[in-house]
């Protein structure tokens, strides 16, 4: 019966700065077990969904459930089995890396005996393990995102959300982010959304929602898209789906 | 990795208690890393006490006003007032924190937690607080050597006032921060905010002798929470407790501490206005 359930669900969701509308009626779900990619040029509106599903922004309209629980109803649950990965960067760089676990343990309600077994599993499984009492401040920037990634996976949400989570990397950084989350993905049996404006960021066995001036243009599998589109590849595909003149919504 | 199902939703009592350790773990990691500005919090007060009270103690005389049973030495009236002084440092520094903290996107961290957001606010006071009664104390135990000494209970009568008094400037400062864009402006507030809630008190000079200078500033200082919680330490650290000064100080933080909270939540604060803390849109 739960595993019905989408991980995410966004219900005719608007959101306006004053006079600018930076969401425009979206719609669309993640499936138990996905890996969704939000694909999106820079203010498509990806960051301003992000942080209503992290509840930073209160819903102007709509409705967001995540794993079923209604992030304005009960948020508490909601944000219990959500994992996240922002844009910028937000380890404290003074602490060190077990340090920030720990923090980030508490703020769940996980003791220190589970945090500390747990700690050691996921920077084991990002390559870490032996960085865990440096500061956070002496890591590279492909270091701190895999330390990041992992630190979202110390509660054991089931769902993983992360916005441009490559973003200012090089391209083996990036690859072997990819290579991570798609692995944990595999091991743990979670639900991602991943935000990206990179469409080589897309495989093949991935849902696909693109979102363009706040509006969703596409929400399908990657053969659909490309199929609909006639393009060859993701990345014409898209930038046909973005293309000025006006797609009816969701047509594709 | 073997994940099973995540949490119900629901957090036990226990769990509450990991989150405030947690919490003011964190913020004593960070007070310690931060060692100069726990000299500078130890040293302020030094500075009033060893020159200015030093300086003053010929000019000013102090009567026999309660809870002193005895004429004292100016040194010894300014004390709760540096206490106190202290506390408001700390409680505007913890603020700043707080909006460093939203710059750099830790915020978002601490607004992730699946607990209700007044007790995470409500956990990041108390932590604040703490770090300002390690620093009062501190500043007493020197202040021992220069013969500041209050009767040994009073050193122990004095923690609820302390932590009543850490609980209203803390809250305060968070109300500030929520108020505050960016952590450039914020020595602006500092300045409109510390230096007229310290100097309008009874901090420095007994109101009496306020009133005789100017009715007008002391019909200020009256309304100044500061001033009560100047008189609630002064009481406390002498086994008494001064009732009004309680209630003020004690309905202050209420009132702070509801505007923190109120400005913090998405669906009415400020943040909604300013974008989220630390993110662009």
């Amino acid at each position: 019966m739960s595993e019905k359930i989408p991980a995410l669900d966004i219900r005719n969701v608007s959101h306006r700065y004053g006079a600018r509308q930076a969401l425009d009626n979206v719609s669309f779900s993640v499936a138990p077990g996905a890996f969704c990619v939000l694909l999106g040029l820079n203010g498509a509106g990806k960051s301003t969904l992000f942080s209503l599903i992290t509840r930073l922004f209160s819903l102007q309209s709509g409705a967001i459930r995540l794993l079923g629980r209604d992030l304005q109803q009960n948020p508490g649950a909601a944000l219990a089995g959500l994992g996240v990965v922002f844009q910028s960067r937000t380890l404290d760089l003074d602490l060190s890396v077990a340090q920030n676990f720990f923090y980030h343990a508490a703020l769940h309600g996980i003791g220190k005996a589970e945090a500390n077994s747990r700690t050691k599993q996921l920077l084991d499984a990002v390559g870490l393990a032996d960085r865990a009492s440096d500061k956070v401040r002496d890591l590279s920037g492909g270091q701190m995102r895999r330390v990041e990634i992992a630190r979202a996976l110390l509660h054991k949400p089931r769902l993983l959300v992360l916005d441009e989570p490559t973003v200012g990397l090089d391209i083996g950084a990036r690859a072997d982010i990819l290579r991570l989350v798609r692995g944990l993905i595999a091991s743990e049996g979670m639900s991602v959304l991943w935000a990206t404006h990179l469409t080589d960021e897309v495989e093949p066995g991935d849902d696909v929602i693109v979102l363009h001036k706040g509006k969703k243009r596409a929400d399908d599998s990657v053969a659909s898209l490309l199929q609909a589109t006639g393009a060859e590849d993701m990345k014409t595909a898209f930038v046909a789906l973005t293309a000025e003149q006006d797609l009816a919504q969701g047509a594709v | 990795m073997n994940i099973q199902a995540s949490t119900t939703g629901r957090l036990s009592l226990a769990a509450y208690f990991i989150c405030l350790k947690g919490i003011c773990w964190r913020e004593g990691l960070r007070f310690l890393h931060q060692r100069e500005r726990f000299v500078s919090a130890l040293v302020r007060p030094l500075v009033w006490l060893f020159i200015f009270a030093a300086g003053f103690r010929q000019v000013l005389g102090i009567s026999i006003i309660p809870p002193y049973d005895t004429y004292v030495l100016y040194d010894v009236y300014i004390t709760p007032g540096l206490m106190a002084m202290i506390q408001l440092f700390n409680g505007m520094q913890s603020s700043l924190s707080m909006v460093y903290d939203r710059e750099m996107g830790n915020m978002r961290v601490l607004l992730l937690s699946p607990f209700p957001r007044w007790f995470l606010l409500f956990s990041k006071l108390i932590a604040g607080t703490l770090v300002s009664v390690l620093q009062v104390y501190a500043y007493l135990a020197i202040a021992w050597f220069w013969d500041i000494q209050p009767p040994l209970i009073g050193y122990l009568t004095v923690l609820p006032a302390l932590l009543v008094v850490g609980v209203m400037l803390g809250a305060l400062g968070m109300l500030m921060s929520s108020l505050v864009k960016q952590l450039e402006n914020f020595s602006g507030i500092m300045n409109f905010v510390i230096f007229p809630m310290f100097f309008a008190s009874s901090a420095l000079y007994p109101l009496w002798r306020v009133k005789e200078g100017s009715p007008g500033l002391y019909w200020v200082c009256q309304i100044n929470p500061f001033t009560h919680a100047v008189e609630l330490i002064r009481f406390a650290l002498y086994g008494q407790i001064y009732w009004l000064a309680l209630a003020v100080t004690l309905s202050c933080a209420a009132v702070f501490m509801l505007g923190a909270i109120i400005a913090y939540d998405p669906s009415r604060g400020l943040m909604a206005l300013r974008g989220a803390p630390g993110a662009g849109a």
